[in-house]
């Protein structure tokens, strides 16, 4: 099914993209539906994405809900090791 | 049925008079000089892709002129399907009014070919399903093809920006073919079963077909879900309910 529902969040930071090319990223979208290229059902898919630059400057991940899982934690995990003062 | 045909991309006049990019597959030759039917193929919302695109040059091959608007050309000209349905989504997708205003300029343009005969379906798969049937309650169609189209029936949760189409099908006045996996969960059996009940209760021409051992995009040929047995016998009855309705 396409779900519909897309979370947002703004971002800032950097992305390496179509043509090898690091760009900034400015958006992030998250939603679960029908991923394009992964061999799944469903997938949690994130697009990190500066709007701006136009359609193409963008990095689609789409992961298993397992995987995206796994990958929160271990975000958050990273996370958790980091001094206070550089958690900015 | 002819195995020649020309598809190529144009330009159509969409809802509003924007004019946005369509994929057009017409059959050739002089086995198939018309007139004919014409099908709207709306494309589901992963976007305006390569499974979609095969899909309407197989209407071209079954004998009918086959468009397919592009839905997210406006966010995103020229960009690739992939990238154009992410910025679709982000910018919070395709209001129904306007892609009742596309598949209006889609079905002129078919009409408007020195081969139609006046008469056009509409058929979609997953969201283009649910705009399928949204069309059909809008526009002077003479068929309509739900592929398990989500939220045509049933309850929408208020997070979804979107709504079911229960207050809308009393003015659906097209025929309705529905194909639907009984392991979908979008529609579930219950959902079908509630559409089905309000199309016979309102009098309305429609045959459903649901199939075993097959879920969500049974169809699509590209993804796990693909269901042959489901997706073999869904295109015969594609072809036989068109034939009978635009001819």
């Amino acid at each position: 099914m396409c779900t519909y529902t897309t979370e947002t969040a703004r971002m800032d930071g950097s992305a390496k993209g179509p043509g090898s090319a690091w760009f900034h990223v400015t958006d992030a979208t998250v939603y679960f539906d029908h991923p394009v290229h992964a061999m799944a059902d469903h997938t949690l898919n994130i697009d990190l994405a500066d709007p701006a630059k136009g359609p193409g400057a963008r990095v689609g991940l789409e992961l298993t809900a397992t995987s995206a899982r796994e990958l929160v934690i271990a975000i958050e995990a990273a996370l958790a090791g980091v001094p206070q003062e550089l958690l900015t | 049925m002819s195995d020649t045909l020309s598809a190529r991309t144009i330009t159509i006049t969409g809802a509003g008079g924007d004019e946005i990019e369509a994929y057009l597959a017409r059959p050739e030759g002089e086995r198939e000089p018309g007139p004919r039917g014409g099908v709207v193929v709306i494309h589901h919302m992963p976007g305006y892709d390569r499974a979609t695109k095969e899909m309407v040059r197989r209407f071209a091959e079954l004998g009918y002129d086959a468009i397919c608007p592009n839905l997210y050309h406006r966010e995103a000209p020229g960009a690739s399907p992939d990238d154009a349905a992410a910025v679709a989504r982000a910018q919070g997708g395709v209001p129904d009014a306007r892609l009742v205003g596309d598949v209006e300029g889609a079905a002129a343009y078919l009409r408007g070919l020195d081969t139609g005969n006046g008469k056009v379906a509409v058929i979609g798969h997953c969201s283009g399903g649910r705009h399928a049937v949204l069309a059909a309650c809008h526009l002077d169609l003479q068929a309509a093809i739900d592929c398990y189209g989500a939220f045509v029936t049933g309850e929408v949760p208020p997070e979804r920006p979107t709504t079911n189409l229960v207050d809308q099908l009393p003015n659906l006045s097209a025929p309705l073919l529905g194909l639907f996996g009984n392991e979908d969960v979008h529609p579930s059996v219950a959902e079908v079963d509630e559409l089905e009940q309000i199309l016979t209760d309102q009098g309305s021409t429609y045959e459903f077909h649901r199939y075993d051992d097959a879920g969500h995009a049974f169809f699509a040929v590209d993804r796990p879900s693909y269901r042959v047995a489901a997706a073999n016998d869904g295109w015969e009855r594609i072809a036989g309910f068109l034939s009978t309705h635009l001819a």
